[in-house]
């Protein structure tokens, strides 16, 4: 009996010194940034990190509307980069936002395919006709900006799934699952060899926008500014094209 | 004949009921009760959760048919290989169901080993509703399993080979001793099922893909109608939840009340085809 309370108690403390190692006497800079930006904007967290000795930066990497859940129910964060203009309003609009949200990279979409192309897939034509689409729901950005170029394009899709997050969508055609599938160009170069680009003429005529702002009541306000000056920098561009983001 | 426990565990007990129930009430008290029965009528939702309750009801009929024998053998196993019966029968439990997704894409996708055969001979899963039973019995039935086995180790052997020795063949034991002493296991275990089977996510994303009528099962619109309306997302989300409660509950009263016919049973087992 003594030795399964000296456990539990040592379990109890355990778990609390556990819970509290992640408080450190650093300082912490806050980023929430939408799950397309991952790549980019670990790298611009090391940089950050080389030229800020002492300053620590925690990433939430999610889908925008999420973190927009997460700025609303009062989540404290630094900087937040949006996927698209939409999901950042909702974040002004809530009163989340300190200055005006600025758009620091703008992505199109491209036709993907697995490797070697197993669909014979040329482009959103004919050459679709029973084969497997995956495209994203109209109800996140990529699948929104994919409904406003079908529209444009004066295309009709028949997808066999509309996936809620552009990674899903993605996931399908480098397991060969599906035949082709619609995502960001940037999602497609971060996949290299896993898949083929096929581009769709006239996918300029949809651009996508991310916007950056500071977060109401950052605790980092100066980090902040500092965070957001690096991604709109030269050298912040130079990172962005890199990984096939458009600059403005 | 109520047994008193010490403070302190009462104390514990009641930070735990608040840890699981109060964020279960948050949820309700969010919940727009006078829109849910028009959001309900939307053509999403309701595609959601018709797909939602045919899929459940035949991924927990296939996980009784498949995971009740598969319990019957592992209790069976002895050695190293009831160790690691037991271990692959449980782990789905335990494993992100993103990972059972992956893993049965990877098995049962085109590409995979299984999947390449099924895709010669014109069968492919993927985007299926069958992929989103396959998805849902994969993590729900060890739930079945785990139940049924456990009770099974803790059976008494004795009516069983009291029946046996009186004459009783191998299925006749099974349905008319065995089977009745496990009823409320299986009845419990087969809730248990269900009810994940129902809010079953991230396996079904991975595997089977996302596509209303299809796909789409109710957690999945849960997720997609978060982006863009919160109040939807969240009668959808009571939907659910009313669902599981209600499974979870009627099944635990169904179960309560079996026992008592089982030590009966015994000798009924070996009457009518013993006695020749």
């Amino acid at each position: 009996m003594r030795r399964l309370r000296l456990a539990l108690a040592a379990l109890v403390v355990g778990a609390l010194v556990l819970a509290g190692c992640t408080g450190t006497s650093e300082r912490r800079l806050t980023v929430f940034a939408a799950a397309s930006l991952t790549k980019v904007f670990t790298a611009f967290g090391d940089q950050f990190e080389s030229d800020h000795p002492g300053v620590t930066v925690a990433f939430t990497f999610d889908g925008s509307s999420g973190l927009v859940d997460q700025l609303r129910g009062g989540a404290k964060a630094d900087v937040f980069a949006s996927a698209d203009e939409a999901n950042m309003t909702k974040a002004v609009d809530a009163g989340r936002t300190a200055g005006e949200p600025e758009v620091f990279a703008r992505n199109v979409l491209t036709l993907v395919v697995p490797p070697g192309n197993p669909g014979e897939v040329t482009g959103l034509d004919d050459s679709l006709n029973g084969r497997k689409l995956v495209v994203c729901a109209a109800q996140v950005p990529c699948g929104a900006a994919t409904s406003a170029l079908a529209e444009k394009l004066g295309v009709r899709l028949k997808p066999v799934s509309e996936e809620s997050k552009v990674t899903d969508a993605l996931g399908k055609v480098t397991a060969g699952e599906a035949d082709a599938g619609i995502v960001y160009v940037t999602d497609a170069a971060g996949a290299g060899d896993a898949v083929e680009s096929i581009e769709i003429p006239g996918a300029d005529q949809v651009v996508n926008n991310y916007p950056i702002v500071q977060v109401e009541g950052a605790p980092e306000p100066q980090l902040a500014a500092d965070f957001i000056a690096l991604v709109r920098s030269e050298q912040g561009r130079t990172v962005l094209t890199g990984a096939g983001f458009r600059t403005p | 004949m109520t047994r008193t426990v010490p403070g302190w565990v009462a104390a514990l007990a009641s930070v735990g009921a608040l840890l699981i129930g109060l964020p279960l009430i948050g949820l309700l008290l969010r919940v727009p009760w006078v829109r849910v029965p028009a959001l309900l009528t939307e053509p999403a939702a309701r595609d959601a959760l018709w797909l939602s309750l045919r899929t459940c009801l035949a991924s927990t009929v296939l996980s009784v048919l498949l995971g009740l024998p598969l319990a019957l053998v592992l209790a069976r196993l002895r050695g190293p290989w009831a160790a690691l019966g037991r271990v692959v029968a449980t782990v789905p439990m335990v494993l992100p169901p993103v990972v059972g997704g992956l893993a049965l894409l990877v098995t049962l996708g085109r590409r995979g080993p299984v999947g390449r055969l099924l895709s010669l001979g014109g069968v492919e899963i993927g985007f299926t509703t069958a992929a989103v039973v396959i998805a849902q019995a994969f993590v729900a039935m060890p739930f079945l399993v785990v139940a049924v086995e456990g009770a099974l180790r803790s059976l008494d052997a004795d009516a069983e080979l009291m029946a046996a020795t009186l004459g009783a063949g191998p299925s006749r034991v099974l349905w008319r001793i065995t089977l009745p002493s496990l009823l409320p296991a299986i009845v419990s275990g087969t809730s248990l099922a269900a009810a994940r089977s129902l809010g079953e996510f991230g396996a079904t994303v991975t595997f089977a893909g996302s596509l209303q009528g299809v796909t789409r099962t109710l957690p999945l619109e849960i997720y997609l109608q978060r982006e863009v309306d919160t109040d939807t997302a969240l009668a959808l989300a009571a939907v659910l939840l009313v669902l599981a409660a209600l499974l979870v509950l009627g099944t635990g009263l169904l179960g309560r009340r079996r026992p008592a016919r089982v030590r009966a049973t015994a000798s009924a087992a070996t009457t009518p085809g013993g006695a020749g």
